[in-house]
């Protein structure tokens, strides 16, 4: 069953098409990776699944229902959670209550406190609660917005490059970390670089270039084809 | 209730901080009987301006919207009350006209703040409108001199300004003198109070997380729009509380209270006191205005000067407050002394309890 339905999405700034005709299907309980070249239009098209940018034609459907005209907090709320590219936390708020402020939506009191603790453990960063968020190093950051995202048990969870600046451990554990919530039952779509982590998570894999779908299917279709190789992954990969 | 009290979002918690906040409040409920009544009408007269302050500093410091509107909402009920308290007539009727001033406050800030905040207008251009609707005010009243200009047997009076309003009353008993001094130390206590438990609220966290990252608290699932419109006409509110409040005490109010020499003061009252602790503003704004007032004795243009100065020299060495600043050294000296003490104190209690087994 189709979670997400983007059908025919288009998107435009003044002359450039940053997305083209997309049409995209993420199942439910899958976890679908979308990977392309740098100015693929992944990005755009995550901000135009969480309603950060509005589309300047096609229908976007959340659980069967179309969300294309609602605001991203309307999204949020029916389900969907999102991380950023670039770490989005409140940098000047303690980490305990960054993790707080996402948690107080479906929690309070004496369970709301019990979760934030269990996360910070969970995502390394109990020793590091006090200090503002600001104050993390870059990873440390990508693991507080992960947490965050996690806070709201979303029916979908939209990474946008989570392992950026992560080491190599860090990459294998946060891939470690995402299938534990996809086992879960939880549909995660994520744009990623790291062919490694995608080899690691990917069920499903899409393909972008030039802002339109160049292909699709499981990650060792996507690997044969050699087209996509030329594009993007470099022959090399492909064998 | 308590834990809202001392919750993260504001600075002062503890035994200590609350046993200060105590002593300062019964020494404010003694000072009347020590002084004498002209000073303790000034002491009224500071107090007013400390819930626009307040206000300012929730919107400003705690939810980001720097707003150059507090006069803006300060003239709409100081004029509200004026033209409901001799419509209404005088005695108890003041107090509903006092209340309803607010009211009318509050319904302009949500109209202003609805078109402003769905409007997608934040940043700098948030002050600018805000600053340009505090003007239109300025001007439109101080251009209702003649007699067409009333509103039943209220006149507006143009730059003369408004007069001839009852103060606030019980039946015969006018709140006057030591009682209006009264009445306005319960209700700081009480918006203070309710200001604490709000910021460190659910409410609280999201209105700061606004502050922080709009998108990010969005992304949480947060309608911000609904929060900042909240904050603001709450902040505004509490602006309009000052002004119901400054025309009851003084019987008048004029256009020259709500133009731009008036609408900048807040802003320098919350900027030198740290715009993101509600106790730094209370209290430098207090500060602020008795300076003010006993500068202004000898010369009212000194003073405005020494404000300008005042403001520049914040933004330049002190950008989060200068009486913040000075909390939070004295606050961490406090706490240095406290764990110095301790770990001294460590290897006695060790030695006694040697000495014992």
């Amino acid at each position: 069953m189709a979670l997400v339905d983007v059908k025919g999405v288009t998107k435009r700034f003044g002359g450039l098409t940053a997305v083209s005709d997309v049409d995209l299907t993420v199942s439910a309980g899958e976890v679908h990776c979308l990977i392309g070249p740098n100015g693929a239009g992944k990005s755009t098209l995550f901000k135009l699944i969480v309603g950060l940018y509005p589309p300047t034609k096609g229908t976007i459907s959340f659980d069967s229902v179309d969300i294309t005209d609602e605001r991203p907090f309307a999204r949020v709320q029916r389900g969907m959670s999102i991380k950023m590219q670039a770490p989005s936390v409140f940098r000047e708020l303690p980490v305990r209550q960054n993790i707080e402020i996402a948690l107080q939506g479906r929690l309070s009191g004496a369970q709301r406190d019990a979760e934030r603790e269990r996360l910070l453990d969970h995502l390394n960063l109990a020793s590091e609660s006090g200090k503002p968020a600001g104050a993390l190093s870059h990873g440390q950051q990508q693991w507080l917005e992960i947490g965050m995202a996690l806070a709201l048990q979303p029916q979908l969870l939209l990474l946008d490059e989570p392992t950026a600046g992560m080491s190599p451990e860090e990459t294998f554990k946060t891939g470690e970390f995402i299938k534990s919530f996809n086992a879960e039952g939880m549909t995660i779509l994520v744009v990623e670089h790291d062919m490694a982590f995608v080899r690691q998570v990917a069920q499903r894999v899409t393909v972008m270039h030039l802002g339109k779908i160049f292909a699709r299917g499981n990650l060792e279709t996507i690997l044969a084809d050699e087209k996509v190789a030329e594009i993007y992954l470099g022959k090399t990969h492909a064998h | 209730m308590f834990k809202l009290l001392d919750g993260p979002q504001t600075l002062g918690r503890g035994r200590t901080f609350w046993s200060c906040f105590l002593i300062v409040l019964a020494a404010a409920l003694v000072y009347p009987i020590f002084a004498d009544s002209y000073d303790v009408g000034n002491f009224s007269y500071f107090l007013i301006w400390i819930f626009m302050a307040l206000g300012l500093c929730l919107m400003w410091g705690y939810g980001g919207m720097l707003s150059f509107g507090q006069t803006f909402f300060f003239g709409i009920a100081g004029y509200a009350y004026g033209v409901l308290a001799i419509n209404m007539g005088g005695g108890s009727t003041t107090i509903a006209a006092l209340v309803l001033s607010i009211i009318i406050a509050m319904v302009a800030a949500g109209i202003l703040g609805y078109f402003m905040i769905w409007g997608g207008i934040n940043g700098i251009f948030f002050g600018i409108v805000t600053l340009s609707a505090t003007l239109v005010l300025a001007f439109f009243l101080g251009q209702t001199a003649g007699p067409e200009w009333h509103i039943g047997p209220a006149r507006l009076n143009g730059f003369n300004g408004m007069k001839g309003m009852d103060p606030l009353a019980i039946g015969d008993f006018y709140i006057e003198g030591s009682a209006l001094y009264y009445v306005m130390v319960a209700l700081i206590v009480i918006v203070y109070i309710a200001l604490r438990v709000l910021v460190n609220s659910r409410i609280g966290n999201v209105i700061v997380a606004t502050r922080e990252n709009p998108q990010r608290a969005e992304m949480l699932g947060y309608d911000v729009r609904k929060y900042q419109l909240l904050t603001f006409v709450i902040g505004s509110g509490l602006a309009g509380l000052s002004g119901a409040l400054y025309t009851s005490w003084g019987q008048f109010i004029t256009p020259s209270s709500i133009g731009l020499p008036a609408a900048a003061m807040p802003i320098v009252w919350v900027a030198f006191s740290g715009r993101s602790d509600l106790t730094a503003t209370l209290v430098g704004a207090f500060l602020l205005l008795f300076g003010f007032q006993t500068i202004t004795v000898y010369s009212q243009q000194v003073a405005l000067v020494l404000m300008g100065t005042l403001l520049l020299v914040t933004v330049m060495l002190a950008p989060q407050g200068f009486v913040l600043g000075v909390g939070k050294l004295v606050a961490d000296r406090w706490t240095a002394g406290r764990r110095r003490d301790a770990t001294a104190a460590l290897p006695d209690a060790g030695r006694l309890q040697s000495d014992g087994t």
